[in-house]
């Protein structure tokens, strides 16, 4: 038993559900209790999709254990079948129905139906969201998947595998790619699961090889293809310059094309924005990443290469991927933090006192708590990670969406340092928040930044002088301050914390 | 204003037939009262003991997202706990020790019964008796079921008030009648409410679940109790059992549900009619008044109710009868007819009722009709939407205050506004 407060991840059966309400044509009949319909409001609400998801829950109750719930899982699918008229049927049960085991895919089976069934098992005790969308979009791909039908030669082709419901920004950077293959003159086969069908998905292996956009999902279809129709697949996620144009490199060579001028790295402003001048400030700004793999592998690299920042950690929930994940923290010379209980992280982010923290909307709300700047990079998604912009992550014009929207939650450089310097300005409190986001940040952060790290020496006593030299510290880093001037005082036996001790510690610890 | 309830002519809807439906129900399951529970009862902590799908449930029912440390938690069963490696008492125990060491200002713990919990037979109120011997006198520790295969939404209320009936404190017989308003109510309603009674001279009232667990009200054979929600029959019935009276009234929706509500109080204590109008005379009129602008917006509207909350009936009530909207179908995951016969009684008498649900047909219907207005619960309002049918989220009907005289007009305001816009939206 786990004591969970909040949950990064649904369970496996949310993740079959993003990948059927995803695709077109393939209904999911889910044996469930009465209840478990909850999950519908995840893609109505948060995403706003205007149908309901192709799913018929069995929602049997407490009557219903007594008598034959293998009876009503059959009569629901039966009924599923008659009114949608799926071209496949997809079955399995989520939780408390796996431990009735009423085998949904034998039932299913012997309805003989005129349409294919395809039966996955998410065990619900063991595995979550992430896992149940690629276990069940890779049986789909399994049980649809033909040997290839269309000649040799022609322009080169591939797949895009991975996007589906509830991703983070998904429905963009398909766009954003697709347009990318396009200009290398890469045709897209298929898409799936968002937008496939059945149909589309046996024509699989007419591809040249796959996009893999998002490996916690398509990863394992990508090499299913590859063991079974020699479809190799690409390693890089090009989200950021860099991997944007090692992801062309790689998508050249798969595909026998050269690459051309327009598609230099001269295609996102990115690297010009952060090389003027105003963004000097950002240099060395300290930045917690945390997420699911793809994002946060992704987002280091941005963040040091790109942005100039120093990742002082990194994370992620994804237990799947975590060797992938401490890898990229090696890079750094930071510990990966692999965890999916948000308060390791709170506590984690409380202990580094990053200047920015790049994470999930839980994150967002650490960060927020803590008095932090912060942007969203991966899912778990809000209603608010469905702008009605467009807004991609991947390729050179989600490389200029993650400068502004990593950018925007700071202090803008000379505003950063009008309030160093005057700090007792009456109308710059000393825990300004950036003028733009209106409305200081609260006095809580201090609070609970001492509650969480409380001075483990309390008798070393701060003077008043130095107390209030403390205070025109920026907040983000005083935190910071205070811990380094009381192990400095420390180790040299000072019992008083003078102006002169803070400033030597200041020169003591300078980098 | 006469101080008494105009009785309808007719029998209204008692004999009606009702559909009973048994097909998919796109329903919460009982789980879904901790989002409200958890704030109304400050010092209590709800443990859920069940899968991942029942704490992604919550988080998601609960606003999309939690943005405060919520006074609830899901203890996740893992698969050693159904294989048997560990034993899911002990299991139990640490996790609830973790969690008490980690808010040591909760005075009442629940553990909440979820689908999986109940399947496995996972006996939580024999851990809850051991734990309260390990953590009494600081926590006391209960149990109920909040599993979708016994409850729908709001029967998590009735289920977790139900708990706290036998830990209610025993008013010994003979003693000053007291009146019991039982059902969460927002503190701004309980607020008004308490005035009103003390206007008319009933001076021990209180309230269940209290703002606090440590006052739990007391009960005995000379409680007399009003069911402020209608969707507490297990909760009324162990309060009868410990001798409590049941006032029978319509629910306090609207400028006439208020009214007989509380004239059903006044009657059994007593109260003259004429302390009574007083009482309530200034708060009708204010009442009437701030409806009489909401029926011109909304009389002759056709409404549609889905199953959800067990208020349709209710809320029919009211709309049909201080907003003359016209009832194209109540649904109701459950009717309990001696709850609902007040109700029942004032409904007009054509009204199409149904019990249970199986949504795709009752959508169906919905498109058929093509109502005004449709209320739902979040799953199927947007599709709704989208297929041009005017929708309002049920779950909101909990989550404003809606009872009482006061906020008649923000009830009726919950069905005017989607209207309005609908009509003010040019695009």
């Amino acid at each position: 038993m786990q004591l969970t407060l909040w949950t990064y991840e649904g369970p496996p059966h949310v993740g079959a559900m993003r990948v059927v309400t995803a695709m077109r044509g393939v209904h999911y009949v889910l044996h469930a209790p009465q209840g478990d319909t909850y999950a519908d409001l995840l893609f109505t609400m948060i995403e706003r999709r205007a149908a309901r998801p192709p799913v018929t829950y069995t929602t049997f109750q407490a009557r219903d254990l007594g008598g034959d719930t293998a009876e009503l899982f059959k009569s629901a699918a039966r009924d599923a079948y008659e009114r949608f008229r799926p071209q496949a049927l997809l079955v399995g049960a989520s939780c408390t129905a796996e431990l009735i085991q009423d085998d949904p895919g034998g039932l299913a089976r012997a309805l003989n139906l005129p349409v294919p069934v395809v039966a996955v098992e998410l065990p619900a005790y063991q595995k979550k969201e992430n896992w149940g969308a690629a276990e069940t979009f890779y049986q789909l791909v399994r049980a649809f998947a033909k040997p290839r039908t269309r000649p040799a030669g022609g322009r080169p082709s591939c797949n895009i595998l991975g996007p589906c419901a509830l991703g983070f920004r998904h429905r963009d950077d398909v766009r954003e790619i697709t347009k990318l293959l396009g200009a290398l003159g890469v045709d897209v086969n298929v898409t799936a699961p968002e937008g496939a069908a059945p149909a589309d998905m046996t024509r699989l292996a007419d591809a040249d090889f796959n996009v893999v956009l998002y490996p916690e999902i398509g990863m394992q279809a990508a090499s299913w293809l590859q063991r079974n129709f020699q479809l190799p697949y690409t390693k890089t996620v090009p989200i950021g310059v860099g991997a944007t144009q090692d992801f062309i490199a790689e998508v050249a060579a798969l595909a026998g094309v050269a690459v051309p001028d327009s598609l230099s790295a001269a295609g996102s402003n990115l690297p010009w924005y952060s090389r003027s001048v105003d963004s000097t400030y950002l240099t060395n700004k300290r930045v917690f990443i945390f997420g699911d793999a793809t994002h946060v592998v992704a987002a280091a690299r941005i963040a040091s290469e790109e942005m100039g920042f120093e990742v002082v950690g990194l994370g992620t929930y994804s237990r799947e991927f975590a060797r992938e994940v401490r890898d990229a923290a090696k890079r750094y010379g930071v510990d990966a933090l692999i965890t999916d209980d948000y308060l390791d992280v709170e506590s984690r982010v409380t202990e580094l006192r990053p200047e920015l923290v790049l994470g999930t909307q839980m994150e967002r709300n650490i960060a927020k708590r803590l008095g932090i700047p912060c942007a969203v990079i991966s899912a778990p998604v809000h209603v608010q990670d469905f702008p009605a912009r467009y807004s991609p992550q991947m390729g050179y014009e989600g490389a200029n969406v993650l400068f502004d929207s990593w950018v925007h939650p700071l202090m803008m450089g000379l505003e950063e340092h009008l309030i160093t310097m005057f700090r007792e300005d009456f109308e710059f409190s000393a825990d300004a928040a950036p003028s733009h986001l209106g409305g200081a940040v609260k006095k809580l952060p201090e609070t609970i930044l001492q509650a969480a790290n409380p001075a483990k020496d309390t008798e070393r006593r701060w003077s008043a002088e130095a107390e209030a030299e403390l205070g025109k510290i920026p907040f983000f880093v005083r935190g910071k301050a205070r811990r380094n001037t009381e192990s400095f005082a420390q180790e040299r036996g000072l019992a008083t914390i003078t102006i002169d001790t803070l400033y030597d510690a200041k020169a003591h610890y300078a980098r | 204003m006469s101080a008494t309830l105009q009785v309808p002519t007719g029998t209204g809807c008692l004999d009606a037939p009702v559909l009973r439906e048994r097909g998919q129900r796109e329903v919460f399951c009982g789980l879904t009262g901790i989002v409200w529970l958890h704030r109304k009862i400050q010092d209590a902590f709800f443990l859920v003991v069940g899968s991942r799908t029942c704490a992604h449930l919550i988080q998601s029912a609960a606003g999309v997202m939690i943005f405060a440390e919520p006074r609830f938690a899901t203890a996740i069963i893992d698969e050693r706990d159904l294989a048997g490696l560990a034993d899911a008492n002990d299991e139990l125990d640490r996790v609830v020790a973790q969690l008490l060491a980690r808010r040591p200002e909760i005075k009442l713990l629940f553990l909440v019964g979820s689908c999986p919990s109940e399947v496995i037979k996972l006996d939580l109120s024999r851990a809850a008796e051991r734990l309260s011997q390990t953590h009494m006198p600081d926590v006391r520790v209960l149990n109920y079921s909040g599993s979708g295969i016994e409850t729908t939404f709001t029967q998590g209320e009735d289920a977790c008030l139900a708990a706290l009936v036998p830990i209610m404190p025993r008013i010994a017989a003979g003693a000053q009648p007291s009146l019991l308003v039982v059902g969460a109510l927002a503190e701004v309603v309980e607020d008004q409410f308490r005035r009103m009674f003390a206007a008319m001279g009933i001076e021990r009232v209180s309230f269940l679940p209290p703002r606090r667990s440590v006052d739990l009200p007391g009960v005995g054979p000379d409680t007399v109790m009003l069911l402020a929600q209608p969707f507490l029959a297990d909760t009324a019935r162990a309060l009868e059992a410990r001798g409590a009276t049941h006032l029978s009234a319509p629910f306090p929706l609207g400028e006439e549900g208020t009214t007989a509500w509380l004239h059903a109080a006044a009657e059994s204590f007593g109260v003259p009619a004429a302390r009574f109008a007083m009482a309530t005379d200034p708060s009708r009129q204010r009442a009437s008044a701030a409806l009489a602008v909401a029926q011109k917006k909304l009389a002759g509207k056709r409404i549609f109710f889905f199953p959800d909350s067990q208020l349709e009936l209710p809320l029919a009530r009211f709309v049909s009868r201080e907003l003359g909207m016209k009832l194209v179908e109540v649904g109701t995951p459950y009717l309990h007819r001696d709850h609902m016969t007040p109700e029942l009684a004032l409904l007009p008498q054509s009204t199409f009722l149904s019990e249970g649900q199986d949504v795709d047909r009752q959508l169906d219907r919905c498109r058929a009709a093509r109502p005004d207005i449709a209320v739902c619960g979040l799953g199927l309002a947007n599709p709704l939407e989208a297929e041009g049918i005017t929708t309002k989220w049920s779950i909101e009907l909990l989550f404003t205050p809606i009872q009482g005289y006061n906020q008649a007009s923000d009830l009726a305001e919950l069905f005017a506004r989607p209207l309005l816009r609908r009509t003010k939206l040019a695009v």
